[in-house]
């Protein structure tokens, strides 16, 4: 007979999310936490993103997420002491409006997003054209642009967090899927995985794509959903573009890596809500289609491989942070509607807060899972693909 | 000859001198390796460097080639059913 581990605090997931949480909690000073994950590092949603990060939003509360995590990446190679190259770069986000509605809406994101400090702005035709010059100029009706939006490499960064992590005495085992969760009177007990039993009175589910099942397994119902979202790279070519081009309307983001390759993806009207990563051809035809309209040019570049991943979407496509009533001693960081990387500081700073009972660094209310049994405050995100 | 010397992924220039620095890190999976080294991920989709980096996986591992899994073959280098393309219908995602 196997004796049980003790765990001071048993994270589910080692995504961005997960290691970003861990790492948190260790520097404050919490010894015995353990991240599980199912797979290979980084195997989930966290290793299948555009590698994107952006400020532009339509929602207080992300956008506010967003600007402090970027502060956070500004400086993250230094203050996680990695020593690989986190392909970091601000170069921008240009987001299209194709129509005079489309423009108006971008107009009051633009005044929200300054409000908080987000140096974004609306442009005119001729002045997204100065940005990004192989741009279709009939396929759009203006653009707004944020400078300090750009990109981010998910595997290096999920790498220094988890070695920053594991330096602090965090521990990881791979390969490793949970099964069962034990409650006993509201209050988390036991986690059973498929290698271990876990004696733990804290389990932070940051289990991407499965945060609805492990939710279930400890009798919370959290109202999200997995759906696969599909992306392809190109060939790497020589630097034409520097900021990421998306379109909410035209369904389609666009950025050239500093690698040198060509990432992009869109959504899939009508997807099933499960677990499937798998590539579609139909996929590839509406994404010619579309890079053919608004960038001709990059279209002419070779397709080299696509994939998919799971985005966790939640109701409001904000994320679900913090605790619950229910039971005690269980945590979420999920519902990340395929914006978790880019909001993995602070992801990982806040959930660190509420489990230590520290005051959080932001008003962060109207994340908790609780906004859903009141729906009509709900604050809908609509700056999504 | 020196392993710095040794490319394995012509791609993305990946020496052998790398895989065994990654290996001995512990990232000992084609996916762990592809995705912190880029092995697999150029135009050859891995037809070059799997089954050497599957064989220095064997090695380090203590096991068969045969045990160790290929990496996920990803389109567009894979052959597509002729059932997919009849079934397909622009708008319906079948999973």
């Amino acid at each position: 007979m196997v004796k049980n581990m003790k765990v001071n605090c048993l994270i589910i997931g080692a995504g961005i999310s997960g290691v970003s949480i861990a790492y948190n909690l260790a520097k404050k000073g919490m010894t015995g936490i353990h991240v599980v994950d199912k797979g290979y590092f980084t195997n989930g949603a966290t290793g299948r993103c555009g590698a994107g990060i952006r400020q532009q939003w339509a929602t207080e509360m992300n956008c506010i997420l967003a600007k402090r995590s970027i502060e956070f990446f500004e400086h993250a190679k230094e203050i996680l002491e990695y020593e690989g190259n986190l392909e970091f770069k601000q170069e921008g986000y240009l987001i299209l409006a194709t129509s005079k509605e489309e423009h108006d809406q971008f107009t009051k994101n633009v005044k929200l997003q300054n409000s908080l400090g987000i140096p974004s702005k609306q442009v005119n035709k001729e002045e997204a054209l100065k940005i990004v010059p192989h741009l279709n100029p009939d396929s759009f009706y203006s653009a707004t642009f944020c400078q300090t939006d750009g990109h981010l490499n998910p595997f290096k960064m999920t790498e220094a967090y988890y070695l920053a992590a594991k330096k602090l005495g965090v521990t990881f085992s791979f390969h490793e899927e949970v099964k069962s969760i034990d409650v006993l009177d509201h209050q988390i007990k036991r986690v059973h995985t498929n290698k271990e039993v876990y004696e733990t009175e804290r389990v932070v589910n940051a289990a991407g794509g499965y945060s609805h099942e492990i939710g279930m397994m400890a009798g919370i119902n959290i109202p999200v959903y997995a759906e696969n979202h599909e992306i392809l790279a190109t060939e790497p070519v020589e630097k034409m573009q520097g900021p990421m081009v998306m379109s909410f309307s035209k369904n389609i983001y666009c950025q050239q890596v500093p690698h040198g390759a060509f990432l992009m993806g869109r959504s899939h009207k009508g997807v099933l809500h499960n677990h499937n990563v798998e590539s579609t051809w139909e996929f590839l035809d509406h994404m010619s289609k579309t890079l053919v309209d608004i960038m001709p040019k990059v279209a002419e570049l070779r397709v080299v491989r696509q994939w998919g991943g799971s985005y966790n979407m939640s109701p409001d496509r904000q994320p679900i942070l913090g605790d619950t009533e229910e039971l005690k001693g269980f945590y979420m960081a999920c519902g990340f509607s395929g914006h978790g990387f880019m909001l993995a500081p602070m992801t990982g700073l806040l959930l660190s807060e509420v489990i230590l009972g520290e005051k959080p660094s932001i008003d962060m209310e109207t994340l908790h899972i609780n906004r859903f049994k009141n729906q009509d405050q709900i604050d809908q995100e609509k700056s999504v693909v | 000859m020196r392993k710095e010397d040794i490319i394995i992924c012509r791609c993305e220039d990946v020496t052998l001198k790398q895989i065994h620095d990654y290996l001995e890190k512990g990232y000992t999976s084609f996916e762990d390796l592809k995705r912190l080294l880029r092995v697999g991920m150029g135009p050859c989709q891995a037809n070059t460097c799997g089954h050497l980096i599957q064989r220095e996986i064997a090695k380090f591992t203590h096991t068969s080639v045969e045990e160790v899994p290929v990496h996920k073959v990803r389109p567009l280098v894979m052959g597509v059913p002729l059932k997919k393309i009849a079934e397909a219908d622009g708008e319906k995602h079948e999973s």
